[in-house]
């Protein structure tokens, strides 16, 4: 069971370093969102393997934590994501430099 | 429980690193969907159905769908029809559909074989996790509550479609400042001059 447990910690490290990897490498605002969803995704794999190892309950509970976070920073993000298509007509964060000195 | 849990493992790899590939928002979509379908795949051979009927409702439900949306909004006006027919061709959906083949396979054997070595977990199941949640974890589902709630109006707010919507600092640095000089004090002027009047 421990050695399970190993595998499924380091699947999802691999998940979270591929969307750690897609977050510093794309430049599409839209690309940038999903690879925070894979990294939120990855991290409440950990928590679910955790859980499942010593046999309680609140990794199950932490993943639907993060769930409810994931979605309540979709809908920003995303809400961010329209708005910004409509003022400057471009995904490129390259682009968005309003804030930059 | 191994083998499943490593055939889905490897589908969960591959179709994160084609979603992190793709250039074009819909393939990756549709790569993220088989992903959170082998997640949960990975939560099942876990012993974790509940959460694995979460991730299924919510992450490939919900927030696929949002990120759908959001894709057809941004691409609304040009030629959409030739857009869709350039995104169905066969190349694109026949390799997500072999995955998810995989993964359904993987189901149906995990779920009609009566061999208990292949279900040899011991499950956590949602009388636990529901005691575990409304117990002792109160405080925190109810800010997870006012979460959902400022995410519901923060969105609402800022995806207001307004006609003007920069600042008007920065509309003045555009505009010109002479323009923008001679454009707001006389109102507060006349304001006040009515005001005094009445």
């Amino acid at each position: 069971m421990t050695d399970s447990a190993h595998m499924v910690l380091m699947v999802a490290t691999v998940l979270f370093g591929l969307g750690l990897i897609g977050v510093l490498t794309r430049k599409n605002v839209v690309f940038m969102l999903i690879s925070v969803e894979i990294m939120l995704n990855a991290a409440g794999l950990a928590f679910v393997a955790a859980g499942s190892k010593w046999q309680q309950p609140d990794g199950q509970v932490m993943f639907l934590f993060i769930l409810a976070m994931a979605a309540a920073e979709v809908s920003v993000g995303l809400a961010l994501v329209l708005q910004i298509y409509h003022q400057h007509k471009t995904m490129d964060v390259e682009d968005l430099k309003e804030l930059r000195d | 429980m191994s083998t499943l849990f490593y055939i889905s493992s490897i589908v969960a790899v591959a179709s994160t690193v084609m979603v992190i590939t793709r250039y074009h928002p819909v393939h990756a979509l549709l790569y993220l969907a088989v992903s959170f379908l082998s997640v949960g795949m990975i939560f099942l051979s876990l012993g974790a159905p509940f959460v694995a009927a979460l991730e299924i409702i919510v992450y490939a439900g919900a927030i696929i769908v949002l990120f759908i949306f959001v894709v057809m909004m941004l691409n609304l006006g040009r030629e959409t029809a030739q857009q869709e027919k350039e995104w169905l061709q066969p190349k694109v959906w026949v390799v997500p559909s072999i995955l998810v083949l995989i993964l359904l396979v993987e189901m149906i054997i995990l779920l009609f074989s009566d061999n208990k070595d292949i279900m040899r977990i011991s499950v956590v199941d949602p009388r636990k996790v529901a005691l575990s949640l409304y117990g002792e974890y109160i405080i925190a589902v109810e800010l997870t509550g006012f979460l959902l709630m400022a995410g519901i109006v923060g969105a609402a707010h800022i995806g207001k479609h307004k006609r003007s919507s920069l600042h008007r600092f920065l509309q003045n640095g555009e505009n010109g400042n002479g323009k923008a000089h001679t454009g707001v004090p006389p109102e507060q002027v006349s304001n006040e001059q009515t005001v005094l009047h009445d």
